[in-house]
């Protein structure tokens, strides 16, 4: 009965919406005509449905989330006594091969006989408490409805009912993404917390050294590790500054180019193709970045006669913009193409020409709009890995020369957490104080971008 | 205006109705029952529009219409919504440039010259002939920037003293100087309505044009404000040739010294304005006046 029980929470609500809906209907004929309900058959059918829905999935989902504890506390009542005096972290290994034995899963043919007993017990105490369960659902499935289709009348505000419990979803739906937010940043903050334990605040927001690899034995030949913060996040401004100043004015140009001058033809021809480059995965830009641009500018360097490495700040700037100047172009062609005509007759009727227009109250007008895509871009450009894994290389340089290879804060993430991992190393938990910093980086850039288009929309419309 | 009462002595060249020539007629768009009546041209035209015809691809929105603006008159377009007034007033000053299917025939001339000229440049053209838009549209600028934009970029001062001195002529010309001199610097987006209009008449005059156009330039603000803006208007007349749209007869009558009324793209009428309110000659000049019709 238990893998059924929500298919049949469903059958139940199709069954109470049509029940509900033809009572509504047969009042409606008693009154002569839906009209003279205060809702629509429809809306009277969703109240009994929810009826029936709710209760039972609210006990569901409560079950789902007490039932290992639920079980597991009946349990210890019926374990020896030397079991009882163990450490909760023993006692959840115990309780982890008694579930294993009694479902079957990894390791489960345990010898131990008190374990075996103990499986048996978990089994029958499982099926009796999802019986138990079953039957509650199925009884909350069917009591509340019939008592909702009897309380069906000709003014029962089913609509009103039915629209609350939708902006109650809503309002669900939304807590979703908040407590998730919370969530992420409070597990950040927290393992943050412990590398700060073992590297001084200081040492890493200040500190010039990135050198993340600690001897893991004593008889290791291993760095002792350095965990200055400073030349990674200059790496990470460095590109991303790059990237900037190719996305910006390419972006910003083609989207005043698309929606001032280009006629209607051409720019449904070209906006899409410009917004394929935003569908392009990174990982090919990357290898695009990598075996062509790299090389190219270290030819050109060389040709030139400056050194430069074939991993370099700039091959990953460019490319890295490149991929940026749709999210640019995109957002800022619309956004121009929002500015009302009047503001442009306006501009014109005093004898200014299209050029001026744009440039004295077209962009001005726009400015908030194209302030957001250009901070949206540098998010990007802040997050973005997958071409600087390969164009730019992983070598923490402290330096300002865009020739050299630089790594960034996202590309030290990567290689952190990538292979083995122990979480009570520096090294580890060096990505999440990397993190929470660079999280604390792009949210101090979203409240700038906040407050320069609120000033602005206050003073433009 | 000087009106003499002696027809031969008459600054306005008269045109009596003509006799209809029903075997012409067939190739002629103008309807022989809206041919225009009245005093259509004036002696020492500023702009002089003759045979004008606006289509907007096939769709003919104006029919051969025949009209001059005097020197420091007032001239009222009125008619139902859809006669063509507003196209007619935006093409003193080639503002349907902007629109890609719109074509314009026959001449409009400013001083004797030919605007659609294809060697008439329409960036002088349109500081010589301002407009004000039916809804207030000031940039997104300061008070100051808004009426500073015209004379900045058509260069015509030279320092900071002298476009100060324009921006405050012509604030003190719009009426609005007084309620703004404390906060040039705010923006102009946060005046009230009747402000914003009065802003943009000022930032129309600030470039010292010849002839403003105003495009119903009351229909979004409250009767105080409009009461000023038609203040300003009668004041503005001294020195500037206007041209209004308006849909409130009232306003017609008491700011305009003529009155121009059209009909589906036809001129019917024009005429002195107490005469075209008192005394129409056409029966749908009588009809719309009142209240018969549109």
């Amino acid at each position: 009965m238990y893998p059924y029980i929500l298919p049949c929470i469903v059958i139940l609500s199709v069954a109470f919406y049509l029940l509900g809906a033809r009572r509504a209907n047969s009042i409606a004929v008693f009154y002569g005509g839906t009209k003279n309900l205060h809702s629509l058959p429809s809306h009277y059918g969703l109240y009994s449905a929810i009826c029936c829905a709710l209760p039972p999935i609210l006990v569901f989902v409560l079950w789902r989330i007490f039932e290992e504890t639920f079980i597991t506390s009946s349990l210890s009542q019926s374990l020896p006594q030397e079991y009882l005096t163990l450490s909760a972290n023993e006692l959840t290994l115990v309780y982890n091969e008694i579930k294993n034995v009694a479902l079957g899963g990894f390791g489960a043919n345990s010898s131990n006989q008190v374990i075996k007993d103990a499986a048996t017990l978990y089994l029958a105490n499982l099926h009796s408490a999802r019986n138990l369960v079953c039957a509650l659902i199925v009884v909350l499935g069917i009591i509340p409805p019939l008592f909702a289709l009897k309380h069906i009348s000709k003014d029962l505000r089913a609509r009103n009912i039915v629209e609350n419990i939708g902006m109650a979803v809503l309002i669900a739906c939304s807590a979703v993404a908040i407590l998730t937010t919370v969530g992420i940043v409070l597990s950040v903050i927290f393992e943050a917390l412990h590398f700060f334990k073992a590297v001084p605040v200081s040492d890493f927001l200040f500190g010039l050294k990135w050198s993340p690899q600690v001897a893991m034995r004593a008889d290791q030949a291993g760095s002792s590790g350095a965990f200055g913060a400073v030349p990674v996040f200059l790496g990470t401004f460095l590109i991303a500054s790059i990237a900037m100043s190719v996305a910006i004015p390419i972006g910003l140009l083609s989207a005043i180019y698309l929606s001032e001058y280009a006629t209607n033809r051409t720019r449904t021809l070209v906006k899409p193709i410009l917004e394929i480059l935003a569908g392009i995965p990174t990982v090919v830009y990357g290898f695009f970045a990598a075996l062509t641009v790299a090389p190219l500018i270290r030819d050109i360097g060389t040709a030139l006669g400056c050194s430069v490495s074939s991993e370099s700040a700039l091959a990953a700037g460019l490319v890295m913009g490149i991929m940026i100047i749709p999210f640019v172009s995109s957002l800022s062609d619309d956004v121009i193409h929002a500015v009302p005509q009047t503001m442009r007759d306006g501009s014109l009727a005093l004898g200014a020409t299209h050029f001026e227009t744009i440039r004295n109250v077209i962009i001005p007008a726009a400015l908030p709009g194209i302030v957001g895509s250009i901070l949206l871009a540098i998010s990007r450009a802040l997050g973005e890995t997958m071409i600087v894994v390969m164009a730019a290389g992983l070598s923490a340089n402290l330096t300002f020369n865009p020739l050299t290879a630089v790594t960034t804060v996202t590309v030290q993430i990567v290689t952190l957490l990538v292979g083995d991992q122990e979480f009570d190393s520096p090294k580890t938990l060096a990505a999440f104080a990397l993190g929470l910093l660079l999280f604390i980086f792009t949210l101090i850039l979203n409240i700038i971008a906040l407050k320069i288009v609120r000033r602005y929309r206050e003073q433009y419309e | 205006m000087e009106i003499a009462t002696n027809p031969t002595d008459t600054p306005f060249s008269i045109i009596m109705p003509k006799p209809i020539d029903h075997e012409n007629s067939s190739d002629q768009i103008v309807q022989p029952d809206r041919e225009t009546v009245g005093i259509p041209f004036v002696k020492h035209p500023r702009m002089s529009c003759r045979d004008v015809v606006v289509r907007y691809g096939d769709k003919q929105a104006i029919n051969s219409i025949s009209i001059d603006v005097g020197k420091n008159e007032a001239l009222a377009m009125i008619g139902p919504s859809g006669c063509g007034k507003s196209t007619f007033l935006r093409c003193l000053n080639r503002m349907n440039d902007t629109i890609p299917s719109c074509r314009v025939e026959g001449s409009i001339c400013l001083d004797g010259i030919d605007i659609y000229d294809p060697a008439t440049d329409v960036v002088p053209l349109r500081a010589r002939v301002g407009m004000v838009f039916q809804k207030p549209n000031p940039f997104p600028k300061s008070i100051y920037d808004n009426v500073a934009y015209g004379p900045q970029i058509h260069g015509l001062t030279s320092t900071k003293a002298e476009l100060d001195t324009i921006v405050e002529t012509s604030l003190s010309k719009a009426g609005l100087w007084d309620e703004v001199k404390d906060r040039l610097q705010e923006p102009g987006t946060g005046l009230s309505g009747g402000q914003q209009q009065r802003l943009c008449i000022a930032r129309a005059i600030a470039v010292s044009p010849e002839v403003i156009l105003m495009d119903e330039p009351c229909s979004a603000l409250d009767p105080i404000a409009t009461a000023k803006v038609e203040e300003l208007i009668a004041e503005l007349r001294t020195q500037y040739s206007i041209v209004i749209v308006t849909h409130a007869m009232q306003q017609a009558a008491r700011v305009s010294q003529r009155t121009a009324y059209f009909h589906l793209g036809d001129l019917v009428e024009v005429g002195a304005t107490d005469k075209v309110f008192t005394n129409p000659l056409h029966k749908l000049t009588e009809d719309y006046i009142t209240g018969r019709f549109g």
